[in-house]
């Protein structure tokens, strides 16, 4: 998903502090996670994709507008609903549902699966399917960016539910101590999986409500919203770049769908998705572009190149083969093998 | 050649390592102003300073985090876990996210760091402070597990560990921190996955790991002197990988085989050794293959219930007198 659009542009749109070349990117992103998240459920029931999933669909704006902000070279560290933060990287589609359909094509040959989707290239540092794991890890490649002096922020995505484990309590307070350079994001959907946040949490905002405990910022934006999640997370860079220590960003949203791909999501409050899908990110971030004056035949241009990337990368993954055999035993060790004797 | 403490040997084993790499790394609890809680990392917070050497907040699970994410970045970290029992409070990293990685990752990522800790009893700390967890660590698929019983092999399995690509649980024993061994000036580097020969014997081959070497050596002698059984005694050191090849040859050769384990008895690091040897070398035995362990029980704080629990020379002696004698039990 690399690759500026350009086009025509109406005059007085460079005025805005975003400017319409990263608004049409923010966008762009946010339809092709969107595109490429329904086709992952329209291959489920079609028996393509096996094991679970979990989608970000109706959570595209935090995906993307965190992306646009990081610099190459940054950081991320996702969980198992991680699909869309892999894509917003630049990940190709083909990649990320070749390894949902568990084929030779997809980013780890079918070894990792849905939940652990990882591209080192462009700095995907892994999903993490144990909740609050990859808080602390997230810690651990900030130190390396101190300790060596390089500039790299580290960022770390995770759900309302992870504030409640033990592991998020641990590496909030470890990167104020140690003042690191990483940003947790967390996306307040409302529901830890099946239970509202809300009737497990002491406090309102399950994150922003916990930072001044760690004498942190509370910090809580639209996560629907692309240009609010871009603008909160460029100023969290940069405080992490000059040596300002760690920020927590909880953004408010809301996953259209289920937990995962066994959840039908029935336990929601009658209207409740009706009123969110009135606040859907794409939509919203449609409307945006029309106000700032660009033009449905540029807007219209994205949302036909990302239904044709998404079919060709159907197509790519139907046609590759399985994980071949001989990568059931490679990899245990580093010399490459699995080998624990002699 | 100096005499050096199971302690010293530790300190002096990371300074060697920070020396040689930059990238090398050191945090956990206690362990750098004051030295570590058992004095086994006096001197590196002065030598190296505090950006190498880190005190950490008692968070087990934001300290083998932290380590992961640096390894997987391009530092080589040592973690410390203050007791081997902490272990449990962090056993994600242990068991699903370092040994995953790679494998997960398709060999994208990989996790070459150290987690050192403070294994096994015999101080008198009761049960959550005293266990015996190398077999919880045997069991996972893309960890190395070591255990050094001397100073020498401290330092030089500590050196091999550091610049493994791999995450090496390394175990050390709390009730051999004092104890003093030969060891030679200079660099110090070893080879993990070797087992050692400490005792040449023909009659029988006693496989041993940590504090337990020490007594099988003096249950060895006693078999010799007062029973006429000549054992071979092999300090096992790696349990992962495993040196098969040094066991089974053994056994070849003595037909008999006896393990004498710190661990609770069930699935203890002898059970899977057993296995292979009854598997890979059946004929070769003269007898049954006999574990001596701790048994299926938490350790208690008495000092003499303790010391009733774990295997010592005395009862490694009875034991293998007994059955060498054709005794079935």
């Amino acid at each position: 998903m690399s690759g500026k659009h350009t086009g025509s542009r109406k005059a007085g749109l460079s005025n805005d502090d975003i400017g319409p070349e990263t608004r049409l990117e923010l966008y762009r992103l946010q339809v092709e996670i969107r595109d490429c998240e329904k086709r992952a459920n329209d291959l489920f029931f079609q028996n393509l994709i096996k094991g679970t999933s979990h989608l970000s669909l109706g959570q595209e704006a935090i995906a993307a507008g965190v992306a646009m902000a990081m610099q190459p070279g940054d950081k991320s560290f996702c969980t198992y609903r991680g699909h869309a933060h892999t894509l917003a990287r630049g990940v190709p589609m083909e990649q990320v549902l070749g390894e949902l359909m568990l084929r030779d094509v997809g980013l780890m040959r079918g070894k990792g699966g849905s939940m652990h989707l990882t591209s080192v290239e462009h700095g995907v540092m892994g999903s993490y399917a144990i909740i609050g794991a990859h808080l602390p890890i997230a810690c651990g490649s900030a130190w390396r960016a101190q300790y060596l002096g390089q500039k790299d922020v580290s960022v770390c995505f995770f759900g309302d539910g992870t504030t409640n484990i033990g592991a998020f309590h641990e590496a909030l307070n470890f990167a104020a101590i140690w003042k690191l350079p990483v940003v947790f994001i967390c996306e307040n959907n409302l529901y830890m999986e099946y239970t509202p946040i809300g009737d497990v949490t002491a406090v309102e905002h399950p994150a922003a409500d916990r930072a001044s405990a760690y004498g942190l910022e509370r910090i809580v934006v639209d996560g629907n919203d692309a240009d609010v999640v871009y603008r909160t997370a460029q100023a969290a860079f940069v405080k992490a770049r000059d040596g300002g220590g760690p920020s927590l960003i909880e953004c408010m949203t809301y996953r259209h769908s289920g937990h995962s791909r066994a959840d039908p999501a029935k336990y929601r409050p009658e209207g409740e998705l009706e009123k969110w899908l009135e606040r859907d990110p794409v939509k919203i971030y449609r409307e945006r572009l029309r106000e700032f004056g660009i033009s449905e035949a540029e807007i219209t241009a994205i949302d036909a190149e990302s239904k044709r990337k998404v079919e060709a990368a159907t197509e790519l993954c139907k046609a590759s083969p399985p994980a071949p055999a001989e990568l059931l035993t490679t990899d245990v060790y580093a010399d490459g093998g699995w080998s624990w004797r002699n | 050649m100096a005499e050096l403490t199971y302690r010293d040997a530790v300190a002096r084993a990371i300074a060697q390592e920070m020396e040689r790499d930059e990238n090398v790394v050191f945090l956990g609890e206690d362990v750098a102003k004051a030295g570590g809680v058992f004095k086994s990392t006096v001197g590196l917070y002065e030598k190296f300073g505090p950006r190498r050497v880190r005190d950490t907040p008692i968070s087990e699970q934001a300290i083998l985090g932290a380590a992961m994410g640096a390894a997987m970045t391009g530092l080589r970290p040592i973690a410390e876990i203050m007791f081997a029992d902490f272990v449990a409070v962090c056993f994600d990293y242990i068991a699903n996210e370092f040994p995953k990685l790679r494998y997960m990752t398709n060999g994208q990522l990989g996790c070459p760091l150290v987690v050192r800790t403070g294994n096994g009893g015999g101080a008198r700390f009761g049960a959550q402070h005293s266990q015996s967890i190398e077999n919880w660590t045997m069991m996972i698929p893309g960890l190395k597990v070591v255990a050094p019983s001397s100073p020498v092999d401290v330092i030089g399995l500590m050196a091999a560990a550091v610049r493994d690509d791999n995450p090496v649980i390394f175990h050390e024993h709390k009730s051999l921190y004092a104890v003093k061994g030969e060891v030679p000036d200079g660099e110090i580097i070893d080879t993990l996955g070797t087992a050692k020969i400490l005792r040449p014997g023909k009659d029988a081959t006693i496989l041993a790991l940590a504090l337990m070497v020490p007594r099988a050596l003096a249950a060895a002698e006693t078999l010799a002197a007062e029973h006429g059984i000549d054992c071979e005694v092999i300090d096992v050191r790696s349990l992962v990988p495993l040196d098969t090849a040094t066991i089974l040859a053994s056994v070849a050769k003595t037909g008999r085989l006896f393990t004498v384990e710190e661990n609770p008895r069930l699935c203890g690091w002898g059970a899977e050794i057993a296995s292979i040897v009854a598997d890979e070398a059946f004929w070769d035995l003269d007898g049954p293959i006999v574990r001596i362990t701790t048994p299926h029980i938490p350790l208690p704080a008495a000092d003499h219930l303790e010391d009733l629990a774990l295997p010592n020379a005395p009862r490694i002696v009875e034991k293998i007198s007994r059955v060498m004698n054709g005794s079935k039990r």
